[in-house]
């Protein structure tokens, strides 16, 4: 009964979003206020609705009703209940429903959170919004229907993939959602205002901050699955550059410049066709992500046995919604007119590089993930394209980038003065320089790569510390009061930049001097790795909820004094019969001890893997502080809800 | 005045054509000496592979063919798409769902006695799947057997 | 304004290639099987180890051999039509359970139904290959002297069924 009323909602929120993406449209262009006031109620009669679908779909996880196949084909009685509410996402129709209730979730949010916005924009933006959900609720209700009944029910599931059973798969995707889906407001806000041809200062203060917080929740959730891809997968590795990470990684990079640009134009008035070109392009990304993960066109030749029709469905709704807006765009976009001129020297030109550069790095991912499925099509053979492909192009495109990030805080708009800048950063570049060539001689070895690295990471600090003294010094004014009235945005943009320089400074001297082996080692056996004696206790059976694990201990000392210990298990998933290597990890804020288990040899020997990966942590370290600096500009005062019609002209220093 | 506000413009937009020449340039570059191809059995067979490049071989693990050196870590195994078959020699632990008579891509060379030395054993899939350029290996094989198969020992 | 097209101009070739990528379809495959003899095997039945399954067996007669696994979701799928199909009569459908265990095989026949003459049991893959079996389910078509007419990759649907398998069958049998 259940999962037939959460069908039932599912129906009626296709009828509500039809109304809600409609009605109120039409009624914006004939300024018809009853029509654009549907827009409103339907919003919020949605998302009642399609979170009563997706409880229900929940309920079916939790109260394990094997009667509806996708809980059968993902699910288990065995399967503890957080993961059997995780599973609700952990196939293609469920993902679906999250990709739905999110977007209801953010459509509800900007109904609460829009009433200083004119009437007609809000009525455009949530129509908008609900024609994109129309896509998705139709999606799920023809071809792709998580309450699809099991006739005669299933004795008992095939349980939730093993790779997702664990306790980043509850969070991630969710967080991962929430920042794909979020791009939707800023899409929405761009084909509102392509429609209306309202392209200002205005537009652009209201757009950014949905797009600052779906911006931190995309960069939450990548963080969130490069740790757990880090910890689950066994390798050692925190990036592997396939198709489902390059799938999320896109549209952050577009997002980034997107959130850039929006502040040139709020700020000066500029980039306008661009940002919205900008905005179109993350939520396309976002949606080819959708489309790459969730058809099947790079994974698995079986994917289309089950259902071509999906595939087909979901690149006709990118035709319809990409191929629409970017034909509106190049409509409409001639007639935004320009924003103010700017020096070839200043701080709009500076972020305009940055932009291009992080759109030049997005195309390049773009070609690397779709290439191979280029030459595929065109029955020219399989190729791959690894991980040596996206670390040559990403160093040299990021590296002018990140230099241009430290200038670009510090120039003035519109004109600014080299000799003066070069003047202020002598000493920054100087520091910079010395510990690029000095600490790498400390550390172990020297390679430019590494030198290089540290010169980045250590020009954003510098920048950093320099911005800081001169946002200080300026006046006579007390220091507390000083910082007081600096803008939270402004904070913001600082934190989420050192965030990068954390960042940099992991990626670096992980990758510079991380070491490791693979050894074969029979209880007692010790294995020296960098400093450390690694000793490897023993195996010991344990039985979980749905596996069986062999849980190794090894024991970590330092000239013979005990340390820590890491504990890898090799599980046995009993219901798919599916092996899992779970890594032991001892993390440290200077350096992680990673050890994980191949496989039984004779003799009660084992193969062992271990790693020494010094500041890994910082990577994601700087992935939070980039996060938290996109919530410091969110908490901005001019952010806070205005009455309607009131132009804000608050003028703000500053770029967040 | 109006002339120099062009001319800057002028500029601008030539560094940044300049640039993205530049990063195009690079991004293909990158890519050509980065593509791993990919050939089946039968090709490393005939000899039909790359000498010095490394490259991608697909199939299925022959059952029985695996074996392991006295040091636990080194492996050979035996690569079929059916019809003909290649021997690897892979040092490292192989991945979890690496099995015998499972769909498996390894990445490498061959040195001169026609052993495949893998740098990389990928086997990512779960029981449904197979990597699809395994699934290819087998697909070309059987385009083009002229017999039923020969299943090597 | 040519320039602002080109986003669009970019899109629509990306559209073509994976439109193009999408018809991709694997169940295009031709398989060289067809027109071959079945490959032999002999395998231990999958309700009774004792007693073995061969093509062989099967001679003389028009057959559907069809490769499933109670693990298989698509199996679930197509099971009903199978069990439909093996009610009429019309063409006796052997089956191989494809790595699998027994005991979950057996309690897949118990609850939906067993349309099987008999079952293979394959429990390593092992003929698996010989039939070139990408995944399963899929079905086979053979015919009286043992010579595979047909293959199905993936599920059968009632279209399949209806327009290829049946009309084929019939066909076979009068020769």
């Amino acid at each position: 009964m259940i999962p037939e009323i959460g069908h039932f909602a599912l129906i009626l929120a296709l009828l509500v979003a039809l109304v809600q993406g409609t009605f109120p449209i039409i009624g914006a262009a004939r300024r018809n206020s009853v029509w654009m006031g549907l827009a409103v109620p339907a919003a919020r009669a949605q998302f009642f609705l399609v979170a009563t679908a997706f409880f229900c779909l929940a309920y079916a996880f939790a109260s394990m009703d094997y009667s509806v196949t996708y809980v059968a084909t993902n699910s288990n009685s065995k399967l503890p209940l957080q993961y059997r509410i995780a599973a609700v996402w952990g196939g293609h129709e469920g993902s679906l429903l999250l990709w739905a209730f999110i977007l209801n979730v953010w459509t509800v949010a900007v109904s609460f959170f829009s009433k200083h916005l004119p009437d007609q924009l809000r009525a455009r933006i949530l129509g908008i919004m609900g024609l994109i959900s129309i896509g998705f609720i139709l999606f799920m209700l023809t071809v792709s229907n998580p309450f699809e009944r099991l006739i005669p029910a299933a004795f008992d599931g095939r349980d939730l993939n093993p790779l997702l059973q664990d306790p980043g798969m509850v969070f991630h995707p969710p967080m991962l959602y929430m920042g794909y889906v979020g791009f939707s407001v800023a899409f929405a806000f761009a084909i509102a205002a392509l429609i209306g041809g309202q392209l200002d200062a205005t537009w652009a203060r209201w757009s950014r901050p949905w797009t600052t917080l779906a911006w931190v929740f995309l960069t939450i959730g990548i963080m969130g699955g490069s740790n757990w891809a880090y910890y689950e997968l066994g390798w050692g590795g925190w990036w592997f550059w396939d198709a489902v990470e390059n799938a999320s990684f896109m549209p952050w990079l577009v997002g980034t410049a997107l959130i850039h640009s929006l502040a040139v134009t709020e700020k000066r008035g500029g980039f306008k066709a661009w940002t919205v070109l900008l905005a179109i392009c993350a939520f396309s990304l976002s949606l080819l992500g959708t489309f790459l993960v969730r058809s099947g066109v790079l994974t698995s030749v079986h994917a289309f046995a089950t259902d071509p029709r999906r595939g087909l469905f979901i690149l006709m709704f990118l035709v319809v919604v990409i191929g629409g807006s970017l034909a509106l765009f190049a409509w409409r976009a001639p007639k935004i007119g320009r924003g103010g001129m700017f020096q070839v020297v200043s701080r709009e030109s500076f972020l305009l590089a940055n932009n291009v550069l992080l759109a030049v790095a997005a195309i390049s991912v773009l070609l690397g993930t779709l290439y191979p499925l280029f030459l595929d099509a065109l029955g020219m053979g399989k190729i791959s394209v690894g991980p040596p492909y996206f670390d040559t192009v990403f160093a040299p495109l990021m590296t002018p980038a990140v230099f241009l990030m430290g200038l670009g805080t510090l120039a003035r708009w519109k004109k600014a003065e080299l000799p003066e800048l070069s003047i202020r950063l002598r000493w920054a570049f100087g520091v910079s320089l010395a510990t690029a060539l000095i600490l790498p001689f400390i550390l172990g070895h020297w390679t430019p790569m590494i030198g290089l690295g540290l010169f980045l990471a250590f020009w954003i600090f510098t920048t950093t510390v320099n911005l800081l003294i001169n946002q200080l010094k300026s006046n006579q004014l007390s220091l507390i009061f000083k910082i007081k009235s600096i803008p939270r945005s402004w904070w913001g943009m600082v934190v989420a930049h050192l965030g990068i320089g954390f960042f940099v400074l992991g990626v670096t001297i992980v990758k510079g001097y991380e070491s490791e082996t693979a050894v074969k080692m029979l209880p007692g056996d010790v294995a020296h790795l960098a400093g450390f004696d690694f000793t490897f206790d023993g195996i010991k059976e344990v039985q979980g909820p749905n596996y069986l694990s062999e849980k190794g201990q090894i024991t970590v000392s330092v000239m013979g004094k005990e340390k820590t210990h890491l504990f890898p298990e090799k599980r046995l998933y009993t219901v798919q019969n599916m092996p899992m290597t779970e890594a032991g990890i001892s993390p440290g804020v200077f350096n992680d001890l990673y050890a994980s288990l191949g496989e039984p040899l004779e003799g009660g020997a084992w193969s062992v893997r271990i790693y020494y990966k010094p500041m890994v942590e910082w990577i994601w370290a700087g992935c939070g502080l980039m996060a938290i600096g996109g919530l410091l500009a969110l908490s901005d005062k001019r952010y806070r809800m205005k009455k309607r019609g009131q132009i804000l002209a608050v003028e703000n220093k500053g770029v967040a | 005045m109006k002339l120099k506000a062009r001319h800057k413009r002028f500029i601008l937009i030539g560094i940044g054509l300049a640039l993205i020449a530049l990063a195009a340039t690079l991004i293909l570059n990158a890519f050509r000496s980065n593509m791993v191809f990919f050939y089946t059995p039968t090709q490393v067979e005939k000899g039909e592979v790359p000498k010095d490049t490394g490259f991608r071989i697909g199939g299925l693990v022959v059952p029985g063919s695996l074996k392991r050196d006295d040091d636990g870590l080194t492996v050979h195994f035996v690569i079929t798409d059916t019809s003909k078959t290649v021997q690897v020699i892979y040092k490292g632990i192989l991945p979890d769902l690496f099995k015998e008579g499972k769909g498996v891509v390894a990445q490498g060379k061959v040195d001169a006695s026609g052993l495949f030395v893998a740098s990389e054993v990928l086997a990512k899939h779960d029981e449904n799947y197979m990597p699809p350029e395994a699934a290819e290996a087998l697909k070309r094989a059987r385009e083009n057997s002229t017999s039923t198969l020969v299943v090597p020992k | 304004m040519k320039r602002f097209l080109i986003p669009l101009l970019i899109f629509i070739v990306l559209v073509a290639f994976l439109g193009i990528g999408l018809n991709l379809d694997p169940r295009e495959v031709p398989s060289p099987l067809i027109g071959k003899p079945a490959p032999i095997f002999s395998l231990a039945r999958l309700d009774d180890p004792s007693k073995s399954m061969s093509p062989k067996d099967m001679l003389g007669k028009v057959w559907l051999f069809n490769v499933w696994a109670s693990w298989c979701g698509a199996c679930r799928d197509e099971h009903p039509l199978l069990v439909a199909l093996s009610k009429t009569g019309i063409v006796p459908i052997y089956g191989m359970d494809y790595k699998d265990t027994r005991q979950d095989a057996q309690q897949w026949l118990d609850m939906g139904g067993n349309p099987y003459v008999a079952n293979a049991f394959d429990v390593n893959g092992r003929v698996g290959i010989d039939y070139g079996v990408y995944g399963v389910p899929e079905t086979y078509v053979i015919d009286k002297k043992g010579i595979i007419v047909f293959k199905q990759i993936g599920p059968i649907t009632e279209e399949v069924l209806r327009d290829k398998i049946l009309p084929l069958v019939k066909g076979l049998q009068t020769q």
